[in-house]
């Protein structure tokens, strides 16, 4: 595992995000009042079963209520009508989100003129919209990026916060792993080659706005068997209202058509119904606001089912830079003494592990965190290949830390001693820096004073959220460069399940071909180019946006944050989408108990008095009592949209607990609520005039 | 001993020899369906009908052995009774009429075995053993088939074989259903069961008249009618009659006959899918719908609402006093919750309650425990309903024993689900619009309805009980019915056949924290919940206008 001394981001930068992750508010519901007009248009109802039969109910109820009138049956017939728009607003509201989104992505999309080599080598000017893949295009600093590619030439900073919201500069370089550019971004410094690898109206870009706007949006596996099902409870209850008519008919009343479409708008599963397409858009939108893009929703649903998470270990589970994490002096040596000079050798060290070794100091012996006046004259020996060790000279004092074969050559001592603290240094999977001291930078003089261990930390917290992982039926393997030995010494630090030492690409690959041939879904991070074979294997693979244009493309989702441990998050979101929508089911369902108390024996207490005692609610007359359960069946999806928008709450537990949890919530809490509901309702219908 | 101590002493001991018997019968039927070895006489039969023992088929083509048997059943058994007049002891009955024999032939090889006939006047005792009594003993195997291939969805992986149909229900039939009942028929016959091969007995009543008591190959017949969960009597009075049923120790024998396969299948389900929980909990679902039901039916067979029952201090109307409230529900709830459909009482004189429980047990869809594999099959197609509405809840893609349930699976289960309502609610509902059902009911209002409504019921459940009272002889009811056990018993048997095959194909996946844990209360509550949810949602109005009505009048 090569150390990564550039800038990467170790936690979630707290991202300026497009558009806040805020929470609902009734603005939102007047805001998207046209569009859900619009949708009241039958053949974008005719794309959601239950919802249909409502409007066609609607239309029936306002005929009817046109041919007879009574105040009943309007009031019927506008509460059906606003059923169907209750529905049409909660997809709206959630499709509404996404648009502003878009709109503010769509403002990166501005022309631009790109300058394209000929294959001469000349310059020449072109519009961006007429780039295609394999064209080289010549970018310089305070120029937009025409397209999406990969830098073949060069190095520059790049502003990238017009997609990722992050406005600290980012460099990308030809070769390696940094080497993508995203169209619409912008080059502050210097000059680089970009090969164009997307079609224009392809881009990046595109393929967001097309995501957030929902425009792309199909129906996900599980969505679809879902509607299947409440398709055939539409059916079953369809077919137990037609019945009701030849048998109340023989009983001695006929029912009117109103009264039977209002018992069969109430018993259809119309909340799960109304709010389904928009628990699938704002599960979306969650992993938008988190800055993660996914490719389909499809990827969501299945971040919620993956079994195994493959998390690279740096970056993930430690962070990204080995840190001073010891000092163990010699005997003779106090540590204080040792403290003193290692901190001194790494004050005018600028990389992480120098800054590391200071704070150490600082922590654990007292020691100033920064250079003092005296000491900033010191002069700075750095690291070389050739001495590979680095240090200073002050005040006719030399010190030096480095490899232990370089530091003992230097003070041309041998110390078993040192060799015993440097191997079992390295045996336990961190790496030694011997520090010494003398008089002259030549080494004159020189003493060994004691070893200073580097050793990957594990993040905080990460055995607890890999415990809690476990709890959710999730396996975690850590995947690394390292050695058997350090990769098992950290993996049992971590607290992870399993990992894999000394990783290769394939290594990764085979390891998740026998995960899923044992049926387990699988999700992982990648960057690099060699990563993609593995990133397009997962069921999840998400690819950091730092990462090459290959492993985008292999990917099904994008973290913009570039932040390996959003993998986490991204399960959590997944598994949030599906109990939000079985919360919703089961609580659609489970009303429909209070509302046959309610209207059954409105139908039927003409017939067989005895049925009256069915109305447990007391409820005034027949007709309030039809009337309040629409009424409540219909302001039941409009209270739960900022439900389907936000999502039920999850928190990681076995999944019994969950099950027992929502069960009781949303089944027993189904059962009950609406009784209440309906009761609440009639005591202010029961004061129309008419009814 | 008090007649509820009699009770309650003989519903303890119903489930005490039912939880005895329960593994060792259970995994023997798992030894059945799993094991390699051929028997030398199944050996000599699949050489006979040149079938391959150890060819596996798809869903496909064991769905069509399925109904490539039950259609040479129906022509078979039609052609027996229309030849009736030629065949040996057929006591001088003719050849029995066409829609008769048509109706009777399906009724049987659907495994309802609805009578529109009266046995006695119509059939001799060929017919009865060469026709009714084989049929009783491969319908029922062949629901216990249906049963096993969809066990085998669950526990085979990666694979489009589901076993072989023809293997399976020879197994049944020779390992399970025949030694059985034949003991079965043994101890039934020792408690006083009828087994003659006379036509009768000519006696000289009190008045001094001459009747002729029939007589019957009663005690072989019997056994298996319980066994197999068919109901068709020998005797128009089915099991109420003496021949049949001549006290409480036979009564209590066929009681547990009907449940003793249907409970058993739930262990054998278990062993195979090699986890004897996730069977203990079908069970006791069923367990606990089974004792409920008794408790409200004796409640309310307790406490009758009409005049003369109040002053008799019960209903004993419809009822043989051998029996009493307590032998009588506990055979009336058995048999409508198996799809047996005995009698031994008549139901139609049940007060409100107990019949509207009987019509709710038949309206659950007969899984408490069912019929003899359709049971099974019919309790997993819930308990997928159930894993799939409330499995979302924890937070993955339900699935059920380590098998993903997608569009295919919910497809083929609410097919499986939505066919019997659809059958009653369309049969029901047209047969009460016609003003000539008003003619054919025996009692008017509420209960009238509710004669109606357990017509369908039984017939698109396969149960073959009667409420009584409606007279179903006219051509409406006849085809209707008849269209009913057809589409009830075939539909759900492709969907089921289906569902399998799907499952078969997927991977098993080993079940983690994450997964829903189907083996425990919770379970059980959810699949018992979605079981009562559905049907009483789907149902609630039907029942109000009639057993409820009645009850609360």
């Amino acid at each position: 595992m090569t150390l990564d001394l550039q800038e990467r981001p170790t936690a979630a930068p707290e991202a300026p995000q497009a558009v806040k992750a805020g929470a609902f508010s009734p603005r939102q519901l007047l805001a998207s009042l046209p569009e859900a007009l619009r949708k009241l248009d039958p053949r974008t109802q005719l794309r959601n079963p239950v919802m249909f039969v409502v409007w066609v109910g609607s239309v029936v109820v306002t005929v009817m209520a046109i041919i007879q009138p009574s105040v009943f049956a309007w009031w019927i017939a506008v509460w059906l009508w606003f059923t169907v728009l209750f529905a049409n607003l909660a997809e709206a509201v959630a499709e509404g989100r996404g648009k502003a989104q878009a709109e503010s992505l769509r403002r990166t999309k501005k022309e631009t003129v790109a300058r394209r080599l000929t294959s001469s080598g000349a310059e020449e000017q072109v519009p961006g919209t007429e780039l295609r893949i394999g064209d080289l295009v010549v970018v310089e600093a305070g120029e937009t990026i025409p397209g999406d590619g990969d830098v073949v030439e060069g190095i520059a900073t790049v502003d990238e916060s017009a997609i990722t919201g992050e406005s600290a500069p980012v460099i990308r370089e030809a070769g390696g792993d940094r080497s993508s550019v995203t169209g619409g971004t912008t080059v502050l410094s210097d000059r680089v080659v970009v090969k164009i690898m997307t079609k224009p109206g392809e881009s990046f870009v595109d393929r967001m706005i097309a995501l957030v706007e929902g425009a792309s949006r199909q129906k996900t596996p599980n969505e679809i068997a879902l509607t299947i099902l409440l398709a055939v409870l539409t059916i079953i209850f369809l077919l137990a209202v037609v019945a009701v008519a030849p048998m109340s008919t023989y009983a001695g009343v006929n029912q009117s058509l109103i009264v039977l479409t209002a018992l069969l708008v109430c018993l259809i599963p119309t909340t799960i119904g109304a709010l389904l397409s928009a628990i699938g858009i704002a599960g979306m939108d969650r992993l938008v606001q988190r800055n993660v893009l996914a490719t389909s929703g499809r990827a969501v649903e299945a971040a919620g089912d993956i079994d195994t998470l493959l998390l690279d270990k740096t970056g993930t589970i430690t962070f990204g830079n080995r840190q001073a994490t010891a000092l163990i002096p010699v005997s003779g040596v106090s540590g204080a003494a040792l403290a003193v000079a290692a901190r001194l050798s790494s004050l005018a060290d600028q990389t992480p592990e120098g800054r590391s070794i200071v704070d150490l100091c600082a922590r654990e012996y007292g020691l100033p965190g920064e250079a003092t006046a005296a000491e900033a004259v010191a002069e700075f020996v750095p690291f070389t290949a050739q001495t590979r060790m680095s240090g200073v000279d002050v005040d006719g004092r030399s010190v030096r830390k480095g490899a232990a074969s370089a530091v003992q050559r230097w003070t041309a001592t041998q110390s078993a001693e040192i060799d015993a603290i440097v191997d079992e240094i390295s045996d336990g999977g961190g790496t030694p820096l011997v520090v010494a001291e003398a008089a002259s930078a030549e080494g004159a003089g020189a003493r060994l004073l004691g070893v200073v261990r580097l050793s990957d930390v594990v993040k905080p917290g990460m055995a607890a959220r890999f415990a809690e992982l476990r709890a959710m039926g999730i396996r975690t393997v850590m995947i690394t460069g390292d050695n058997p030995r350090t990769a098992r010494a950290i993996a049992a630090e971590a607290g992870v399940d399993d990992h894999l030492a000394e990783a290769t690409p394939e290594d990764k690959m085979a390891l998740i071909k026998k995960e899923q041939e044992g049926g387990r879904l699988v999700a992982m991070t990648g960057d690099g180019t060699n990563d993609a074979p593995a990133l397009a294997q997962a069921d999840v693979g998400v690819a950091m946006n730092t990462g090459t244009a290959a492993a985008k493309e292999a990917g099904n989702m994008v973290d913009l944050d570039s932040d390996p441990t959003k993998l986490i998050e991204i399960v959590e979101i997944g598994k949030q989408l599906l109990i939000t929508r079985g919360a919703l089911t089961t609580f659609s369902i489970a009303n429909d108990l209070a509302k046959y108390f309610a209207i059954l024996p409105a139908m039927f207490v003409a017939i067989y008095p005895a049925l009256g005692a069915l109305n447990v609610m007391h409820l005034a007359t027949p007709q309030s009592a039809i009337l309040s359960a629409v009424i409540f069946n219909a302001l039941i999806i409009v209270a739960l949209i900022p439900l389907a928008l936000r999502g039920v709450r999850y928190r990681p537990t076995s999944a019994a607990n969950l099950l027992r949890r929502n069960l009781l919530i949303y089944g027993l809490g189904g059962v009950i609520v609406p009784f209440a509901g309906i009761f609440v309702i009639d005591l202010l219908v029961r004061l129309i005039p008419g009814i | 001993m008090n007649d509820t101590l009699a009770g309650i002493l003989q519903i303890v001991a119903m489930v005490g020899l039912l939880a005895l018997v329960y593994k060792p019968l259970g995994d023997y039927m798992a030894r059945i369906f799993t094991t390699t070895k051929h028997w030398r006489v199944e050996k000599a039969l699949y050489k006979l009908i040149r079938v391959d023992p150890d060819a596996e088929q798809r869903w496909t083509t064991y769905a069509t052995g399925v109904l490539g048997f039950s259609f040479v059943g129906v022509v078979l058994l039609y052609l027996l009774q229309r030849l009736q007049a030629f065949l040996p002891m057929a006591f001088g009955h003719g050849a029995v009429t066409p829609s008769v024999a048509f109706n009777t032939a399906i009724s049987f090889v659907t495994n309802t075995n609805w009578q529109s006939y009266v046995p006695e006047s119509t059939l001799g005792n060929t017919v009865q053993m060469a026709g009714l009594t084989v049929q009783n003993v491969v319908s029922a195997t062949v629901g216990i088939a249906v049963a096993i291939a969809l066990i085998r969805g669950f526990v085979r992986s990666s694979t489009d074989r589901l076993g072989n149909f023809w293997v399976d229900l020879t197994r049944g039939v020779i390992r399970l259903m025949l030694p059985i009942s034949f003991v079965a028929a043994i101890v039934l016959i020792a408690t006083g069961v009828v087994m003659s091969f006379h036509s009768g007995v000519t006696i000289t009543g009190v008045d001094g008249m001459q009747h002729t008591l029939p007589l019957a190959p009663a005690g072989s017949q019997e056994s298996i009618k319980e066994l197999g969960t068919n109901g068709g009597g020998i005797f128009n009075a089915n099991s109420a009659h003496p021949f049949e049923n001549p006290n409480a120790l036979s009564n209590f024998i066929e009681i547990f006959l009907e449940l003793v396969i249907p409970v058993c299948l739930t262990r054998t389900f278990g062993t195979m899918v090699r986890s004897t929980r996730q069977g203990t909990v079908l069970a006791a679902v069923m367990g606990v719908i089974w004792t409920a039901f008794i408790a409200v039916a004796w409640f309310s067979e307790a406490h009758p609402n009409g005049p003369a029952a109040q002053a008799a201090g019960a209903a004993l109307e419809g009822k043989e006093v051998r029996f009493g409230i307590p032998s009588s529900i506990l055979f009336g709830v058995s048999t409508t919750g198996t799809s047996t459909g005995a009698v031994n009482s008549l139901h139609d004189s049940y007060t409100g309650g107990a019949g509207g429980i009987t019509i709710l047990n038949m309206l659950l869809g007969e899984v408490a425990p069912g019929g003899t594999g359709t049971g099974l099959y019919g309790i997993l197609v819930i308990a997928i309903i159930g894993v799939f509405l409330a499995g979302l809840m924890v937070g993955r893609t339900p699935e059920y024993l380590g098998k993903k349930l997608g569009r295919v699976q919910v497809t083929a289960a609410s097919i499986s689900i939505l066919t019997m309502p659809a059958l009653v609610l369309i049969g029901a509902g047209l047969a009460i619009a016609l003003p000539s059902t008003l003619g054919a009911l025996g009692n008017s209002g509420e209960h009238g309805f509710s004669e109606v409504l357990y017509a369908y019921a039984s017939a698109a459940n396969n149960n073959g009980s009667a409420f009584g009272g409606l007279t179903v002889t006219s051509d409406f009811f006849q085809v209707t019915l008849g269209l009913a056990m057809l589409f009830g018993r075939f539909v759900p048997i492709l969907a089921v056949l289906a569902l399998a095959g799907s499952l078969a194909k997927q991977k098993r996946v080993e079940a983690g924290a994450g997964t829903l844990p189907t083996d425990g209360t919770m379970f059980g509550v959810l699949v018992g919940g979605t079981l009562i949810l559905v049907a009483a949602l789907t149902f609630f109005p039907a029942l109000a206008l009639g057993p409820i009505a009645e009850a609360l009048s």
